[in-house]
């Protein structure tokens, strides 16, 4: 079973408007806490000989580390622990804070797979979310990396953005097309509470996407991609045969993983726990050699069940009974006849194959589905 | 300890809500040494955990002190609790009967309110020696002057010496004491002749079975004597004969005149109802008592179990509860929507919230409470006539000649500069004007008389808001009225859903169809399908609205950080769906049956 390692890098020039996720303003001295510290956490889980399929350092903002940072944060992971020949290593970076030279130390570390946080190509979209970016600097970004050798690139698209038009999410997929990513993740805006976004939308000040767009938004990218010979892999990811994201599947499988940096979380031998998410915790914890972490659970055999379901149906091509029956010693249709019964009945789910998977109305509606499997 | 009869007073106090009745009681146990200050929690005749957080006395209770007055006479003093809410003046009827006299305490910050007149008149009727006290007059907004003015002028009562008091600081108790001694007559009856004992109230000790309390009227009962009640015939061996003081404690014997409990192995409390007359079994009286009237229940509304697994455990607390308060009435009844549950009878709007959150919070059930509904008299055209206490069973509006409603006489007491406000109210309400009196100078008393249906939803709230709190209500039943009333039907997904059906005026069917639709389509979630939620009166569809089909509902991202919380949330949302009940192919959460009560508020 492959083994997944997620590095957290917390920062970023500033907060986008839309994100929840842990991240702090940049600056050197916090990127050299944050360095010595998450050394000192790959230095202790080293002992225990990990041998991972893929790697993923995502943030926050990766990219915005210097050159140097970059470089000794690669370093590190490569001296703790063992990668497969054939990793997958995807670094996730803004376009704006690109160089070229970073791009040649990610490539010679061994980075080889890219994520671009893109988002929209209109501005005014770009300002509504906040990002710090413009799409001339998408272009530029793409051009040097294809240049430094970078043959796996992906692309995250928003849609469902206040005020974005149909007209407009069509043309932003027609312009990106001319960058010809491996990859695309096209999610749907969500509005996570607390983020300023979430707050204007709630005040009024600008509108949400209204919902029947938002699925007219999501049925275009279907079938536009599809018509571009990229396969619809998952609910939000789009990939170009052989470019799955492998690191990702390891979630969608259910299968483990290994989380270092601030607010990182790990899911290995029936455990899941997470680290602080305060940089300065997570710092002085390890360097008093303490595990930063701040929760810790052991899943039970029917939680564990319920994640791979509703984890799993997350694939188009659905969750395999067969190695679900392996895993568990019992069948899905077994533990939960009725539900199955139930939502075949509602065209959300079928069985094909082997398979079981959301149907073109279960996808729309998958939160329903996977109600019914906890 | 025993005392002659001419030693004894029996006495109640008589108050509205906050006007510190539960407080004088304290102190009146606590200056004849009842109770010692360190037993002493706030306001000891309050049992139970609901009345001590609404400062409310719902259940009533009997202590027996002992008092020394000032010639160094020694007197036993009972003193009977009653409750202060219009809910609950029957049980105050039952507490007056128990009495020679009566406290009316009155809050010299604010005067006699509408309750505590209806009240006195009741203590009244019943020949009760009044005493007037004149509470909290130790505040510096206190006017006793104005106050006793206004005793003078509504009740008649002269207040020459009424006793300024304050319950708090314990001004004036002594005096209190003093005149109870001096003007409350002392109990008559024969020790010996055949036994006569009042039930005014009971409980029920799960050891003991029902405990009936008492107040003996002739002859004397103990322990070991066998008695029979009068109306039901059943016999008992008594086992123990006891008083409250304010504990419970067992005693040799009762003697006429005087006031306490028995216990005597009682299992079912159909056989010791309240307001029977106990006897002895071998040489029994004649003839009982005058019992009192029955309590009638006026409001009705459906109890449901959330999870139908729970209907046995509703059951049983509700068999329970109707144990200690015979008021509450419950029979089975089924509904489509809601499955099996209890169609319960409750004195009022406040009895019915009380039996909702004891059941919710001493029995640990989850409810579901359909819309409250009075009791409707109808007249079929083929000449028989019904009542209905439940909208569903209306008959076919085809068949009915004509439907009459319970009417109340309203009596509320407000400040004059609110008339306006109140008047307008009460004409909302389909009420008609019938008197407006002045009591002094400042204060109003208006008459109206209401539909029962009008004030049990929100009236008092509504009332309360318009008047600034200001304003006091007490209403009593004043017979059937025809009016023009329809029974409108809610459709969910084109199917009636009974428990939401409702009786209403026809004048105001359309308005509240409209606002009842409306308010459901933002309660029941959105489903797969669209759900059209329909007003009908017949076959008439009066309103519309239509719960949009869910058409996208699906986590975009759902990473390794995502996956524990997405679990907790996913189980969350299956924990709301369980709480939601499934009629037909539709999920309709809790809040949907009780939309009706607060319909007039939005919009």
């Amino acid at each position: 079973m492959s083994l997944g390692l997620y590095i957290h890098v917390p920062f970023c020039l500033r907060k986008c408007r839309y994100c929840d996720f842990v991240s702090y303003a940049y600056n050197r001295n916090d990127a050299e806490l944050y360095l010595n510290a998450l050394n000192r956490e790959m230095e202790y889980y080293a002992q225990r000989r990990l041998d991972f399929n893929t790697v993923f350092i995502g943030g926050g903002t990766p990219s915005i580390l210097e050159t140097d940072h970059l470089e000794r944060l690669l370093y590190s992971a490569r001296q703790h622990f063992q990668w497969t020949e054939d990793a997958e290593v995807t670094m996730e970076a803004n376009p704006g804070t690109l160089t070229e030279e970073k791009l040649y130390v990610m490539r010679r570390m061994g980075v080889n797979r890219l994520s671009l946080g893109v988002q929209a190509c209109q501005q005014s979209l770009l300002n509504t979310l906040g990002r710090l970016h413009d799409y001339q600097q998408v272009i530029q970004a793409v051009q040097i990396a294809r240049v430094v050798g970078f043959n796996n690139i992906n692309i995250d698209l928003i849609f469902g953005i206040p005020g974005q038009t149909l007209h407009q999410w069509q043309k932003t997929l027609a312009t990106v097309m001319n960058l010809q990513p491996e990859h695309l993740s096209c999610y749907s805006l969500q509005l996570e509470e607390g983020t300023p976004l979430a707050e204007a939308v709630a005040k009024g000040k600008i509108n949400a996407c209204p919902e029947e767009l938002e699925l007219q938004m999501y049925n275009d990218v279907i079938d536009f991609l599809i018509k571009k010979d990229y396969q619809h892999y998952e609910i939000s990811n789009f990939s170009k045969p052989g470019f799955n994201c492998e690191h990702n599947i390891t979630y969608w499988k259910n299968n483990q993983y290994l989380g270092v940096g601030p607010a990182a979380h790990s899911h290995m031998q029936m455990q899941r726990w997470s680290n602080t998410t305060e940089l300065r915790q997570y710092a002085n914890n390890l360097m008093d050699n303490d595990l930063p972490v701040v929760e810790r659970h052991h899943l039970t055999r029917q939680d564990a069940m319920s994640e791979t379901v509703f984890m799993g149906l997350r694939l188009i091509k659905g969750l395999d009974l067969d190695q679900f029956y392996r895993r568990f010693g019992q069948g899905v249709y077994d533990i939960w006849p009725q539900q199955i019964n139930k939502l075949t009945d509602q065209d959300l789910i079928e069985m094909s194959e082997g398979y079981l998977r959301l149907t073109y109305k279960g996808l729309r509606l998958a939160n329903q589905v996977f109600v019914e499997f906890v | 300890m025993s005392v002659s009869q001419d030693r004894i007073r029996n006495f109640c106090i008589i108050a509205h809500i906050d006007h510190g009745k539960s407080t004088l009681a304290d102190r009146l146990l606590e200056l004849t040494g009842s109770i010692t200050g360190r037993e002493m929690k706030d306001q000891v005749l309050d049992t139970m955990d609901l009345e001590k957080e609404r400062g409310i006395t719902i259940k009533m209770q009997a202590v027996r002190l002992f008092y020394k007055d000032k010639n160094g006479e020694e007197y036993m003093l009972n003193i009977i609790d009653t409750p202060g809410h219009v809910d609950f003046a029957y049980e105050v009827s039952r507490s007056l009967a128990a009495c020679e006299g009566a406290l009316l305490v009155v809050d010299s910050t604010q005067g006699i309110e509408a309750q505590t007149l209806a009240n006195v008149y009741m203590a009244l009727e019943h020949d009760l020696e009044i005493i007037p006290v004149i509470n909290k007059v130790d505040l510096p907004s206190a006017e006793p002057e104005r106050v006793k003015e206004e005793i003078e002028d509504v009740i008649g009562l002269d207040t020459s010496d009424a006793v300024l008091a304050s319950a708090k600081t314990g001004q004036g108790v002594d005096e209190i004491l003093e005149q109870i001694v001096k003007k409350v007559p002392s109990p008559k009856g024969d020790y010996d002749s055949s036994l006569k004992a009042l039930i005014f109230d009971s409980h029920y000790d799960s050891y003991k079975g029902v405990i009936p309390y008492i107040r003996v009227k002739e002859g004397s009962i103990k322990k070991g004597m066998q008695v029979k009640m009068m109306a039901t015939g059943a016999k008992f061996e008594v086992n123990e004969v006891g008083v409250f003081r304010p504990a419970p404690t067992v005693t040799e014997e009762l003697k006429a005149g005087e006031v306490g409990f028995i216990s005597a192995s009682i299992k079912n409390v159909k056989e010791c109802q309240v307001g029977d007359t106990i006897t002895n079994a071998d040489n029994p009286a004649d003839k009982p008592l005058p019992g009192y009237q029955k309590a009638t229940p006026m409001v009705f509304c459906g109890l449901y179990p959330v999870d139908n697994a729970d209907y046995d455990d509703l059951r049983d607390a509700l068999e329970k509860l109707s144990l200690n308060d015979a008021s509450l009435v419950y029979e089975p009844e089924n509904s489509d929507a809601l499955g099996f549950g209890f169609r319960c009878g409750f004195l009022g709007l406040l009895h019915m919230e009380i039996i909702q959150e004891r059941l919710e919070r001493e029995y640990g059930l989850e409810i579901i409470t359909t819309a409250p509904s009075v009791v409707y008299h109808v007249y079929t055209t083929d000449g028989s006539s019904t009542t209905v206490e439940n909208p569903s069973n209306m008959p076919e509006t085809g068949s009915i000649d004509r439907v009459e409603e319970p009417f109340v006489k309203a009596t509320v007491m407000v400040p004059k500069d609110f008339v306006g406000a109140v008047m307008e109210l009460c004409q909302e309400r389909r009420g008609i004007f019938e008197h407006m009196e002045y009591m002094g100078i400042t204060r109003v008393m208006l008459t109206y008389k209401l539909p029962l249906s009008e004030i049990v939803f929100d009236f008092f709230d509504h009332l309360k808001s318009n008047t600034r709190g200001y304003a006091s209500l007490d209403y009593e039943m004043s017979g059937y009225k025809e009016t023009d009333l329809v029974k409108m039907d809610i459709l969910v997904n084109n199917a009636p859903m009974d428990a939401l059906s409702i009786i209403t005026h026809r004048d105001k069917a359309y308005y509240r169809g409209r606002s009842l639709v409306k308010k459901m389509r933002k309660l029941i979630p959105r489903h797969q399908f669209e759900i059209p939620i329909q007003a009908a009166i017949g076959n008439k569809i009066v309103a519309r609205e239509t719960v949009r089909a869910m058409r996208k509902d699906v986590l975009a991202k759902c990473y390794g950080g995502d996956i524990t919380r997405k679990r907790k949330l996913l189980e969350k949302q299956k924990e709301g769906k369980k709480r939601m009940k499934q009629v037909g192919n539709v999920e309709v959460p809790q809040e949907a049956f009780m939309a009706v009560l607060s319909v007039d508020d939005d919009d």
